[in-house]
């Protein structure tokens, strides 16, 4: 991509980027997350596992700023250490939604005819299960974990990126620009890798960033309801669920894990959209 | 009818001559830009001022500031801004209201935007009656099929509830003006009312308000096109980046024009006259050259019998081109001309080969061409260039100048070994074009319209082609920026020999470019010949109405 053809309205994101505090502060937070992800040693001092019965259920307080669990663990470090897996479902669901979503998209625009109307049906019966319900059918079948918390995530949210997908190749197809490719001479291949899916897939990326906060969510969902990543994992959701028996009497268990999940949803969600403003500028 | 009339007698108070909206010196402001630098003139009774000009001479924030609609955002001034006594500037909004429609009539130039798509033209053509608690719910209706007979709506009752996506474009703008002057305004301000509009429907529109100047209405006509202008306007200003640089009696500004701008603009405007001179004034050729001599022998395109059928959404097929056939030699221009829905674009497409035809088939150098499969194309699609009447869509957003015309390059019968020889030979071929080295890296998005065509035009060039397929090349181009391109045309026709197959709905255009010229109606050649021939001694009964349609110059008063 070249860069001059973006740059007018990547100015502009700059000039947004500099008034609008809420983008710089959501960049800040997905930052921190990213680095927890990455090194989770260089934010936390002691390690999740680390018990302390004597130090059970502690209120948060300056050296537990999160708490301690029914174990004695420091929270503030679970949550840490959790990052990775919960971002990595995130990544892993909205990948295998995207992937399966650009098959189906691209086949069904391409194709049409019987083919577009046999995967769009298809798409419409899936849309008539709310997503959560479709990941409990995964789950159902093969049993909680990781992998299976990816892959029902995954298929629960892809209907709606494929639909996303399809319209937009039906939309790029009649561009005024690929039918000049075809009078060039470009094989249809070509026209079709250098034109038509990146121009379809533009909106999409915004979409995906979008995605990935909703994934973490329904990922965590399912989680507190004894249905994703058993504990005693760190990962956020399960830290729900292993905090939901003592929600009563220690409410820090349920409601900071809870809000670093929603803020993190927030602030993805919140970049995903500038992204999507600018590359709509872009796109005129 | 008799009622427009009797009405007229009693509110008309001005006496002809003497001045109904007097301007002077109005300045509008958005922020620190001012796009009208203090413009003054006047509207008088039974007679047209028409305010020529270019996108962004300001001329249509002028007609907006006349009916208070410049926006929030705009800042006013005047010394002096009066309809027949009234201070236009002290209107508040609702004063406005109640002027607008009733004093002024404002006719817009697309008509299916300014219509409700979701009402019905009747009550869109009598909201201002409504508005103006114009007569009852009885007299009303009454009164729209009154006002939509005597704008030429064939069978107005009809018309009158049907919906505006129903209706024909001229319709549709026959129905806006209806709308307009439902109240017998005093002055009627038509912002490029028969923009967009065919050649013959255009003049029905332009005998609409003409009949309405005769009743003695003030017409301020907006147009970018001075042909039309000649056709109706009594006075003439020309406007020029916010002001007039030159104001007269329509007869001396078109015929005798004083001041350079006006000079360069009527230059620009092709016609029976400008064959063979060039449009932009005072510029010639890099290279003095003679016209390359047109190869008779076989023809480089030649169409047998063209032959395209759609069935429509109520199941009958429409045949859109119908026995077509046409040939084109090396080094010439054909022309292809006719109104919207004549069959010259899809008779454009299928010569390229991006449309199949049901019958008939095309050949290149003698040799099949439609016929071939895609595959068995693609190597020789170098041959025929093609340049769109939209540019930016043609072009890829993500792309820049410079990649669009590399990849063209890519697809000829040499293309560029290096890195370096690609960079030189786009850099060559933009300057052929006439854009420079610091346009090579930029997005088509940031160019003007006209900096846009030249970079389709490059492309087109690129792959060494034998014939460019030009579809309404110009038709989105202002005329001083469509003679450039033309102008543009011509020299690369001289220079490399290359053929046009040339398609537009302008005559002037299509007289100015064309060697010889096929005339389509209804999918159908209606005539065809030497371009002298038909402009000259059409024989078609449907080529005189179109020529006695075309507004000219000659025509000012």
């Amino acid at each position: 991509m070249s860069a001059a053809t973006l740059s007018p309205a990547r100015q502009r994101t700059g000039i947004r980027l500099a008034v609008r505090p809420a983008t710089v502060i959501a960049g800040a937070f997905v930052a921190l997350v990213l680095l927890a992800a990455v090194a989770p040693g260089l934010l936390a001092s002691g390690t999740p596992t680390q018990i302390d019965l004597t130090n059970a259920l502690a209120t948060p307080s300056w050296s537990h700023p999160f708490g301690t669990d029914e174990a004695g663990r420091d929270l503030l470090t679970r949550v840490i250490y959790g990052t990775r897996l919960s971002l990595g479902i995130g990544l892993g669901a909205t990948g295998i939604a995207m992937s399966l979503a650009i098959v189906l998209g691209f086949v069904a625009g391409l194709a049409g005819g019987f083919v577009d109307t046999v995967i769009t049906r298809v798409l419409e019966v899936f849309f008539a299960f709310p997503a959560l319900l479709a990941a409990l059918l995964v789950i159902a079948i093969f049993g909680p974990s990781v992998t299976t918390s990816i892959v029902a995530v995954g298929l629960g949210s892809m209907p709606g990126y494929a639909r996303m997908v399809r319209g937009q190749v039906l939309n790029v197809r009649q561009a005024g620009y690929i039918e000049s490719a075809h009078a060039l001479g470009h094989g249809r291949w070509t026209v079709l890798r250098r034109h038509l899916f990146p121009n379809a897939m533009r909106p999409l990326v915004a979409v995906a960033t979008l995605g990935v906060g909703q994934s973490i969510v329904w990922a965590s969902s399912l989680a507190f309801l004894g249905l994703g990543v058993p504990p005693p994992s760190p990962e956020w959701g399960a830290l729900l669920d292993a905090g939901r028996l003592y929600i009563t009497t220690s409410w820090w268990l349920e409601v900071l894990p809870g809000l670093v999940i929603v803020l993190f949803a927030l602030a993805v969600t919140s970049l995903g959209r500038t992204l999507q403003h600018r590359l709509e500028g872009a796109a005129r | 009818m008799t009622v427009v009339a009797s009405k007229q007698a009693s509110t008309r108070q001005v006496a002809p001559g003497q001045a109904l909206l007097s301007v002077q010196n109005l300045r509008v402001a958005f922020g620190e830009t001012e796009v009208v630098k203090g413009i003054s003139f006047t509207a008088r009774p039974g007679s047209c001022l028409a305010i020529v000009g270019e996108s962004g001479s300001g001329k249509s924030v002028t007609a907006r500031t006349l009916v208070g609609l410049t926006g929030g955002d705009a800042r006013v001034a005047a010394d002096r801004l009066d309809l027949d006594g009234t201070d236009l500037l002290a209107l508040g909004e609702r004063a406005w209201r109640r002027t607008r429609g009733k004093e002024i009539g404002f006719v817009l130039q697309d008509a299916l935007v300014s219509l409700d798509q979701l009402r019905r033209v009747g009550a869109e053509v009598g909201e201002p009656l409504e508005l103006h608690d114009w007569g009852d719910r009885r007299s009303r209706p009454e009164r729209v099929v009154e006002l939509l007979t005597s704008v030429g709506v064939p069978e107005p009752e009809m018309r009158a509830r049907q919906r505006p996506y129903e209706l024909s474009g001229g319709l549709r703008q026959r129905a806006l003006i209806a709308s307009a002057i439902a109240l017998d305004p005093r002055l009627v301000i038509a912002d490029e009312p028969t923009t967009a509009l065919d050649v013959t429907v255009q003049a029905q529109v332009l005998d609409l308000l003409a009949a309405s100047k005769e009743r003695g209405t003030s017409i301020i006509l907006i147009s970018h096109d001075l042909s039309v202008v000649a056709r109706l306007a009594d006075e003439v200003a020309v406007m020029r980046d916010g002001e007039i640089v030159e104001h007269g009696v329509s007869r001396q500004v078109l015929c005798d024009p004083q001041h350079e701008y006006t000079r360069a603009l009527l230059d620009a405007v092709p016609s029976e006259h400008t064959r063979g001179v060039r449009l932009v004034r005072g510029t010639s050729p890099s290279t003095p050259r003679e016209r390359r001599p047109i190869d008779r022998g076989r023809p480089l395109l030649e169409g047998r019998h063209l032959t395209k059928v759609y069935r429509g959404p109520d199941g009958v097929d429409r045949t859109v081109v119908d026995d077509v056939s046409f040939e084109l030699y090396a080094g010439e221009t054909l022309g292809i001309v006719g109104e919207s829905g004549s069959g010259k674009t899809t008779t454009a497409r299928i010569a390229l080969a991006m449309l199949e035809a049901e019958g008939g088939e095309v050949l290149l150098r003698g040799e099949p061409w439609s016929t071939l499969t895609q595959r068995e194309r693609r190597p020789l699609r170098n041959r025929v260039g093609v340049v769109y009447q939209d540019p930016l869509s043609s072009f890829d957003p993500r792309w820049s100048v410079g990649r669009i015309v590399a990849d063209a390059l890519s697809r000829g019968p040499n293309p560029p070994s290096s890195a370096e020889e690609r960079r030189t030979r786009v850099l060559g071929l933009l300057q052929k074009v006439g854009l420079g080295e610091h346009q090579v890296d930029v997005g088509p998005l940031r160019l003007s319209g006209g900096q846009r065509q030249r970079v389709a035009i490059a492309r087109a060039l690129a792959p060494e082609p034998e014939l460019i397929v030009c579809d309404e090349p110009v038709s989105a181009l202002d005329v001083s920026v469509q003679a450039q391109v033309l102008d543009l045309l011509t020299d690369l026709q001289d220079d490399l020999g290359v053929s046009y197959l040339f398609i537009s709905h302008d005559l002037g255009v299509i007289h100015h470019m064309s060697d010889r010229v096929l005339v389509m109606k209804d999918g159908k050649v209606v005539e065809r010949g030497t371009a002298d021939d038909i402009f000259t001694r059409p024989q078609d009964p449907y080529t005189q109405r179109l020529l006695t349609a075309l507004p000219r110059l000659e025509q000012a008063s």
